[in-house]
């Protein structure tokens, strides 16, 4: 996501430098203005510090077999992803990556549901609203790992097996249902009432206007809810990492292999989850993007 | 037992949203099938609260709306066969021009071919045949405002109800589309209920002007009756067109009476309707701004004819008239409408001394 952004600055950023300079009347040295290069600087800067040590871990994972954990490289092959999904001493990637996935998917739909519920329902006032709205909020204050802690414990004391499913999936809505509701709120503040009123008025049932008028076009909002769902979901390791139960997911898999496994697969893996990441921020901007075009071509036929 | 007929009779009507006060105050009023009424007032008047009442949108605090015979109170819009225009169209964005018009026939479960077939009908009624692919944002306001319109009367209602419809339009457009309106109103031959807040849209348009004053009707009745005879001060003043004096009563005299002001002989006024006068009520009266001729002082005046001393404080020039603005009474504002050629035959200028001359049986006593 933040690389999306971050290109998108960076392009909006030149263009808008460029036009600046050209429209100047101020005598030509046939320069920029000096502000221009310290602000480039301070740009690369931030992008080597961003970038930089996410893509040490991306070339390291590609070393043959005599890779090493650190620099300089060590030959050029997939070995050490192969290494990943085959060996069993790396650890459980495959069941922690299903598990993860899984769980974030179930996440993603419970915070669109709900967020989404919740969106219809601030829509008014109501008795409480606030106190409501300032509880979700306490709970993505507070800190994670206590948070996670304490519903590992009240599993414990409930006598309940804690696992992925049940315990890490409510600990894990704890942190990404106020978020989504958030999104929600700004989403649904685009959304025109009078809207709704027309459907009505046109003789739409409730359920018809909320599935033909309010579902269609907060679309691309729901798409930005979801996604959010599942990135907080897929990376979260805070409040999964005392409600997971016995089986991990797979960010609590790459923790515990950072104790123990010592060879570059474990930058394999960072390569994998982060190319995982990037296709599904890529299918949700795809799919918004898609909803647009639609449109837009629908209305051209 | 569901009448075709859209006549509306509003008994008692009130509504109130904090429970305190009215924002809508025992409004009677009856409006015949086919008719087109206007509802005129001031922002916050409580004219498009009557409206969403009418329309199924709000329901009324107490008193009966009956439709066709029929009281609806507690019906869904759909079921009162009323159809309401919202101020900004409200058109669904997602939709293109067609599917927005056949929205409604959807909701209802018409299968897809039938409800195209309808809704192109309609769109062609409207003629955007070229458009109906296209989504709402990629339409002029006029054209939106048509899109509206047939999305609205592809229901078939009895009522239509219309929220400001032009307010979105340019002047000039505004004034197409005023007539189209009307076109369209005849055509479909149904009621059409429609709230602004501007004088020549409800008199260009309506059968029936409704002005309004916080929540009550202060005049109802044909757009002539409402412009030339207004009811009160009030009435006068919205629709303007209307010089408004107002003093105290100095003799009755059959007829007529005389009002004590600024003129040393006083105003003399019909009595008309009015029959209860006596001396020393304080009472409004209306000279309507064209009636008023301006004349240079000193000459000879025809009988039956009030003249006042003035001075002219301002003069526009509007076109085929020109606004004369004078110093006439002393608190109110005193404008004479002169025809263009006229004013310009003898031009007057900012200061000079005119009298004021109108044909007396031409003042009108107000409430």
């Amino acid at each position: 996501m933040s690389a999306v952004l971050a290109d998108i600055h960076k392009t909006d950023m030149s263009k808008s430098v460029g036009s600046a300079a050209t429209k100047a009347i101020a005598p030509s040295k046939g320069g920029r203005p000096w502000t221009f290069y310290v602000l480039a600087t301070l740009f690369s800067l931030y992008v080597i510090a961003l970038y930089g040590p996410m893509f040490c871990i991306y070339i390291l994972s590609f070393q043959d077999i005599r890779g090493g954990l650190v620099f300089p490289m060590k030959g050029h092959s997939l070995h050490w992803f192969v290494d990943l999904f085959t060996q069993v001493r790396t650890g459980d990637v495959k069941g922690s990556f299903d598990r993860s996935i899984k769980l974030a998917v179930i996440v993603t739909a419970i915070t669109v549901v709900v967020s989404f519920l919740a969106g219809l329902g601030f829509r008014k006032r109501f008795r409480g609203d606030t106190f409501v709205f300032y509880m979700m909020i306490g709970s993505l204050v507070a800190p994670g790992l206590v948070l996670g802690l304490g519903t590992g414990l009240l599993f414990q004391a409930l006598g309940l097996n804690a696992s992925w499913y049940t315990s890490a999936l409510g600990a894990q809505l704890s942190w990404t249902l106020p978020f989504g509701v958030l999104v929600m709120f700004a989403v649904m503040s685009r959304f025109n009432h009078v809207w709704e009123e027309a459907a009505y008025d046109l003789g739409a049932s409730r359920w018809q206007s909320i599935r033909l008028v309010m579902i269609p076009v907060l679309a691309p909002g729901l798409v930005a809810v979801a996604l959010f769902g599942f990135t907080l979901s897929y990376d979260e390791f805070a409040r999964s990492l005392q409600t997971a139960g016995s089986l991990n997911t797979l960010p609590l898999e790459i923790w515990s292999m950072t104790l123990n496994v010592t060879s570059p697969s474990l930058y394999a893996l960072g390569t994998v989850t982060t190319i995982v990441s990037f296709v599904v921020i890529g299918a949700s901007l795809g799919s918004i993007v898609l909803i647009q075009k639609k449109r837009g071509s629908s209305a051209k036929a | 037992m569901k009448s075709d007929h859209g006549d509306i009779e509003l008994a008692g009507v009130c509504k109130s949203f904090d429970g305190v006060t009215n924002v809508v105050d025992g409004v009677n009023l009856k409006i015949t099938d086919g008719a087109y009424c206007c509802f005129i007032g001031p922002s916050g008047c409580g004219k498009t609260t009557i409206l969403r009442m009418i329309a199924g949108h709000e329901d009324p605090t107490a008193g009966e709306i009956v439709i066709g015979g029929q009281n609806v109170v507690g019906l869904a819009p759909v079921r009162r066969r009323t159809a309401m225009m919202f101020q900004s169209y409200a058109l669904f964005p997602h939709l293109t021009v067609r599917e927005n018009i056949a929205f409604a026939l959807r909701v209802r479960g018409q299968s897809k071919v039938d409800r195209l077939r309808a809704a192109d009908a309609m769109i062609e009624k409207v003629r955007l045949t070229q458009f109906a692919d296209r989504l709402p944002a990629q339409l002029s306001g006029g054209q939106q405002q048509r899109v509206a319109l047939a999305r609205a009367a592809i229901t078939e209602p009895r009522v239509l109800l219309l929220d400001e419809p032009l307010s979105a339009l340019d002047e000039q457009l505004r004034v197409q589309m005023r007539q189209e309106l009307r076109r369209m109103q005849r055509e479909l031959g149904i009621t059409f209920i429609h709230v602004t807040h501007t004088q020549l849209e409800a008199i260009a348009l309506a059968d029936l002007v409704v002005v309004m004053e916080q929540g009550r009707i202060k005049q109802a009745g044909a757009a002539r009756d409402v412009y030339a005879h207004p009811h009160d001060r009030y009435v006068a003043e919205f629709m303007g067109g209307q010089n408004v004096l107002s003093g105290r009563v100095e003799k009755v005299n059959g007829a007529s009476f005389t009002l004590a002001q600024a003129a040393p002989s006083g105003i003399e006024v019909p009595l008309q309707a009015r029959s209860s006068v006596s001396v020393g009520d304080k009472i409004d009266i209306a000279v309507r701004r064209d009636d008023v001729a301006l004349v240079r002082p000193g000459r000879d005046l025809p009988p039956g004819t009030t003249s006042l001393p003035s001075r002219v404080l301002a003069i526009e020039y509007q076109g085929y008239f020109v606004k004369v603005m004078l110093d006439t009474v002393p608190d109110d504002a005193f404008v004479a409408y002169v025809p263009e050629k006229t004013f310009f035959a003898d031009p007057f200028t900012v200061g000079d001394v005119v009298m004021a001359t109108w044909a007396t049986g031409s003042a009108l006593p107000l409430a």
